[in-house]
């Protein structure tokens, strides 16, 4: 529970982020506060704004928020089992699955403890992640020009923050630069926000070697 | 900007939800698991060089490149989360005042 409650804590200055760029990218407070309700995944939403920021269509952005969000599809496959949910609790449950909450629950042994840590820590990062979107978003739109804060350089930031962790195997660190090659090249030729889609293509190519390799 | 907020929200719960329906055997497929493990990867960093170095359809190098290379001395450095933002649009601005 006391992790719970940090976690919550933390994911709560992450919320104050987004809510910022959120604002520097021009979306309203209350679009902010929509996105970290109802989608309730935080690398979508940064990635939502953030290519909406750099002048993509939304379409772009849309398209690459549900791809990024694909991996929470993934971690159901881990949580289905454990917590055995069905009908409206499922809906519910379903809503809290994220990074933080899946790592809570599958880092235990004992079943119960992966349910409580589930349960405890979504419940704890989505109402500390509502309340730090609203106060960043709030906050930046007091101010009258983000971009002197170099508010547009905190979503690159955020983004490199969320997948340094991902970048320890020298596999993934390959596709993360032949994925940041393939969007800069990209980038004069096609419009804004298709190239971060192109890179995605990067993932499935690599996805599909090693499949076949390990076979 | 509300049908894309409303559309992307959707789609991502969507996601949430088939984890949790779909038969396992569907998405415990390697090549599934696979894609699935890289395609953050690979969006996340093309995200990271596209804010940095576009603008629109232009390539620049600019104060936002200091930005993210003070971002990157951050993680490195293991910083918390906020640091790494605060750091990074900091000095951005920094630049951006001095040049």
């Amino acid at each position: 529970m006391r992790d719970a409650a940090g976690i919550g804590v933390a994911t709560g200055a992450y919320a104050l982020s987004f809510g910022a760029i959120a604002q520097a990218a021009g979306f309203s407070v209350a679009q902010a506060c929509v996105l970290s309700l109802a989608m309730f995944t935080g690398a979508s939403q940064f990635a939502l704004v953030g290519v909406v920021g750099t002048g993509g269509a939304a379409s772009a952005g849309v398209a690459t928020a549900v791809l990024l969000g694909t991996r929470n599809a993934l971690y159901g496959v881990r949580l289905s089992p454990l917590l055995q949910r069905r009908g409206l609790a499922r809906l519910g449950a379903a809503h809290l699955v994220i990074d933080e909450s899946t790592a809570m629950a599958t880092v235990r042994e004992d079943p119960r403890a992966g349910r409580l840590g589930f349960w405890a820590t979504g419940l704890a990062v989505f109402v500390c992640w509502n309340l730090g979107t609203v106060v960043g978003a709030a906050g930046a739109s007091a101010l009258a020009d983000p971009r002197s804060l170099g508010l547009d350089a905190a979503a690159p930031a955020a983004f490199l923050a969320l997948v340094a962790p991902r970048l320890r195997h020298r596999e993934t660190a390959i596709v993360a630069a032949v994925a940041a090659v393939v969007a800069t090249a990209a980038t004069p030729f096609v419009a804004t926000g298709v190239p971060v889609l192109l890179a995605a293509l990067v993932a499935v190519a690599a996805g599909l070697r090693g499949a076949a390799r390990s076979r | 900007m509300w049908g894309a907020v409303l559309l992307a929200s959707a789609g991502c719960y969507a996601l949430k939800l088939a984890g949790m329906s779909l038969p396992q055997r569907v998405l415990a497929e390697d090549r599934v698991r696979r894609i699935g493990a890289l395609l953050p990867v690979a969006l996340l960093s093309a995200l990271v060089a596209t804010g940095t170095f576009a603008t629109g359809q232009d390539l620049t190098v600019d104060a936002r490149a200091a930005g993210l290379a003070v971002a990157a001395v951050a993680v490195l450095l293991r910083a918390p989360f906020l640091v790494v933002i605060v750091a990074a649009s900091g000095a951005t601005a920094l630049v951006r005042v001095v040049s």
